[in-house]
């Protein structure tokens, strides 16, 4: 039995202390907006947030986080889901499948966070998790959008243009 | 125009998993039993009791717009696009539509009344377009004459829009909810009388709207299969021999019979073992330590080496099938002034969709019900009857949003059939089937591997007078639809390279033409990724192409419009994305153009890449304008973020991924060892829609196949030395 901080909630999970994070979230706790992708922390599907930091669920073992972590799921990244993050993603009709989108948009809020108004190369550094369906464009103007920085944020219209 | 999404958009996906949960569990069957069959015409609405108009609109007393949606939604839009096509006809507020998927059993139950539902080839708009809004139009028929008939004036001397009729004589109006109920008991138009909308006229289809699906994206609320929790649910990890074509002898069940949570190790096919737990961190955790004893069969020695020279046979062999054979080659080539000659390759890829294959079933004695994250539900149900040998009739499946689809979904629905198989063990059990990482990536449907040889003859002004292309390489149809092959003739293959118009035709006229296809099988499964053939003939034609446009003295684009005067679709793309990319003007000191086009879905694609190469080789790509001509156009904010997902995906496959072999298994079996392309990497996109208006054309798939010789071009005009093979990982650059 471990205890966990999870959304500003005490769980009791019944698990073995080598389980990794990911799956006490998804199928102890029963949030799965968590998602699993590779298993070795290389896409980031399973990020979350643990005292304010990104982390890859996925290579987290139970037995490496106490009951006073302060866990993050996207479910409990904003009540109303109008994180500013949430939002912006809203507003730039970012997700195309939305498997990964748990995990960047969680990545996102995590740089926001700790940098205000990111430049290009730190949402470069920061950003690396695996989209598949390619969404990188949006995320990118979605996290300037996030940070207030209007100019750098590519609106819906700015994406293409037609020539008939 | 939907303007905001906001917290409150509908997710009828979750809806239909709750009430199906709801029946799974405790034979309340509210999912289950909607009166969709033939008897009860009129289907149940999804809230309320409000009955359909017909098939495609149900329309709730609060105004609230419900479109029936049949194709997969897999983050592609289609969804979206083909309720803008019905709302279009419909003629209600954009901002009331809600959409909500069919299911395989209930279109089978109402003899195919909403078509087909498999959603590949770029199919999901274009083969649907026209009875979907045939649909929304004969439901505003309806819904006029309701009104018409209550007030007892002809109908024609209504007015409709945003969903209030008006009738100005009598300066009365009403709403579409207020006379749904009347117009669902009306006898429907005869569709063939009615006349669409000119597209040019269109006020919800051709916009920018936003997704409807957007919002459960955002908070982790939506319900992929891979998260589906059903009462009294085990959850199983599969392995499958590790070499193709191998088989399971034995595993030894008692070694992990006490390890937490295991309930079973079960014998899935000839070639899989499943373990079932509570859990599937503990299934995946038993399934680890099973002993499991393989027969890997007469493949277990097979090397990517070994499948290269296998492939290189047929780039001079006699056994080769002619697709187009124009004048004659040979002569030409040899009486040429100038001879360019030269070998690509490009190697299997897998789809590595972000979710993984998975799947979940419950067999009973009378009844087998699936869940499942597919592009064809229809063949999903299918293999859920075959396999569990359950009629038809007595089988449901759950169509769930896939995460990623990108063609592995589509043709073979080999995990549907494992979690089938693995229910069928368990009656009355959901038995939730989860691949790992690894079991996806080593048991996909390859993009075939290929070679190509091509032989260009240049006369002395600098014209192409002889063209010779010879594909090497396995066949889809060979390993899948063997039928699709007459009389040894796999044109498949070819696709993009074809001689007929419509759909993926050469664009190009050359007075000494042969195209062939040597087919060259190999152990591996293929099928069709993203854009199937036309990303390797497109690398192979396109780059060649420039070889022998800087063989001629000339510039690759005008090299190009020399070849395609009698191409004009082909031939307007490319312009467009020239005069969008600024062709011929200055760039910056060290920064290079290429130039590609291609035709695949009906659709013309073309794109011009911006690239520097550093002294050690490294690419930066600056920059990306990519022109598309669709015909008609649905959604430019979707086809915009297909165009992204293209060159995402399309850059994977040029700069990372490959899928080799060894000793008979795939070498890259996780996202270390097989790359995905990430948002550093990601350059600019500038999308262009240059529409003709004319007809219909795929939107998913075209693109994707100029990403990579735009680029090469580009790379090749950088450095002077030709790009032959895929991944560029593996070239020496400069």
């Amino acid at each position: 039995m471990a205890r966990l901080n999870i959304n500003g909630k005490t769980v009791d999970v019944n698990a073995e202390p080598d389980t990794p994070l990911l799956w006490v979230i998804r199928e102890q706790v029963g949030l799965t907006g968590t998602k699993y992708g590779c298993g070795i922390a290389q896409c980031g599907a399973c990020s979350v947030h643990i005292n304010g930091n990104v982390v890859r669920s996925c290579g987290m073992p139970l037995s490496s986080v106490s009951a006073t972590d302060r866990i993050v799921t996207i479910e409990g990244l904003s009540p109303t889901s109008s994180h500013p993050v949430q939002k912006a993603w809203a507003e730039l009709d970012v997700p195309q499948c939305g498997y990964c989108q748990s995990g960047q948009i969680m990545a996102a809020a995590s740089l926001l966070g700790k940098t205000a108004n990111p430049t290009d190369a730190q949402i470069d550094e920061a950003m690396t998790n695996i989209c598949r369906c390619g969404t990188y464009q949006r995320i990118r103007a979605a996290v300037h959008l996030a940070a207030g920085n209007k100019s750098a944020a590519t609106s819906i219209e700015e994406q293409f243009q037609i020539k008939a | 125009m939907r303007t905001k999404t906001t917290g409150h958009a509908p997710d009828l996906s979750r809806r239909r998993f709750m009430l199906t949960t709801a029946a799974a569990g405790g034979g309340l069957a509210l999912g289950l039993n909607l009166p969709f069959g033939p008897a009860a015409t009129r289907a149940q609405a999804s809230v309320g009791t409000t009955p359909e108009v017909n098939a495609w609109v149900v329309i709730q007393p609060d105004d609230v717009v419900i479109v029936r949606v049949a194709r997969s939604e897999m983050g592609q839009g289609t969804m979206t696009g083909l309720a803008q096509l019905v709302a279009e006809e419909l003629e209600c507020k954009w901002s009331n539509v809600r959409a909500e998927m069919v299911t395989p059993g209930q279109n089978l139950a109402r003899k195919r009344v909403w078509g087909d539902m498999a959603t590949g080839g770029s199919r999901g708009i274009r083969g649907s377009e026209d009875y979907v809004r045939r649909g929304g139009a004969a439901a505003r028929i309806m819904l006029l004459q309701a009104a018409a008939d209550e007030w007892k004036v002809p109908v024609g001397e209504l007015a409709v829009s945003d969903g209030v009729i008006r009738h100005a004589a009598s300066n009365r109006s009403t709403t579409y909810g207020k006379v749904a109920a009347a117009a669902a008991k009306l006898t429907p138009p005869d569709p063939k009388t009615i006349k669409l909308k000119d597209p040019k006229s269109w006020k919800i289809a051709g916009k920018p709207v936003k997704r409807l699906d957007t919002a459960p994206k955002l908070n982790g609320s939506k319900v992929y299969a891979i998260d589906l929790k059903l009462p009294g649910m085990l959850n199983a990890a599969v392995k499958q021999c590790e070499v193709f074509g191998g088989k399971l002898v034995s595993f030894d069940e008692a070694k992990i019979s006490n390890m937490p949570g295991v309930r079973r190790a079960v014998k899935v096919d000839d070639a899989t073992v499943a373990v079932l737990a509570d859990t599937w961190w503990h299934a995946k955790k038993a399934l680890d330590a099973l002993p499991i004893k393989w027969d890997e069969g007469e493949s277990a020695n097979v090397t990517s080496a070994q499948i290269a020279e296998h492939l290189k046979t047929g780039l001079t062999s006699n056994d080769a099938f002619a697709d187009t054979s124009v004048g004659d080659v040979q002569k030409a080539l040899a009486a040429a002034p100038k001879k360019v000659e030269a070998v690509y390759s490009t190697p299997f890829l897998s789809h590595a969709t972000m979710e993984p294959m998975n799947c979940t079933a419950k067999v009973s004695a009378d009844r087998a019900e699936a869940w499942v994250p597919t592009q064809n539900g229809e063949q999903a149900l299918a293999a859920l009857s075959e396999i569990s040998g359950i009629p038809l009739a007595q089988c449901e499946v759950y169509k769930m949003d896939p995460g990623g689809g990108f063609g592995r979904r589509v043709t073979i629905p080999d995990y549907v059939r494992m979690a089938t198989s693995i229910a069928k063990q368990m009656p009355g059990i959901p038995i939730k089937m989860i691949w790992s990482r690894e079991e996806d990536q080593t048991h996909c449907f390859y993009r075939p591997i290929s070679q190509c040889r091509l032989q260009g003859g240049i006369d002395e002004n600098g014209n192409l007078t002889a063209l010779q292309i010879r594909v090497s390489g396995q066949s889809i149809n060979a390993f899948s639809n063997p039928g699709a092959i007459k009389a040894g003739k796999d044109q498949r293959q070819l696709q993009g390279l074809w001689k007929e118009p419509g759909d993926a035709q050469f664009g190009y006229s050359v007075p000494n033409l042969s195209i062939e296809y040597a087919m060259r099988n190999t152990h591996v499964p293929v099928g069709p990724w993203r854009g199937v053939n036309t990303n390797q003939n497109a690398v192979y034609i396109e780059c060649f192409l420039d070889e022998c446009a800087k063989a001629a003295g000339k510039d690759p684009l005008e090299f190009r419009r020399a070849l395609m005067k009698s191409h004009p679709k082909h031939l307007g793309v490319l312009n467009a994305v020239a005069q969008a990319a600024g062709w011929g003007k200055p760039l910056p000191n060290g920064v290079y153009r290429g130039i590609a086009q291609h035709m695949g879905y009906a659709s013309y694609s073309a794109a011009v890449a911006e690239v520097s190469v550093s002294s050690k080789g490294e690419v930066k790509i600056h920059r990306l304008v990519v022109a598309t001509d669709s015909g008609h156009y649905v959604n430019p904010n979707q086809i915009a973020a297909q165009v992204d997902g293209a060159v995402a995906m399309g850059l994977s496959a040029a700069f990372h991924n490959e899928i080799t072999i060894d000793k008979g298994r795939v070498v890259e079996t996780n996202y270390d060892k097989y790359p995905v392309l990430r948002l550093r990497e990601m350059p600019k996109v500038e999308s262009v829609l240059a529409p003709t208006y004319d007809f219909w054309g795929g939107v998913g798939e075209p693109t994707i196949c100029v990403i990579s010789p735009a680029v090469m071009n580009a790379i090749f005009a950088a450095t002077g030395k030709p790009v032959h093979s895929l991944p560029m990982k593996n070239m020496k650059l400069v």
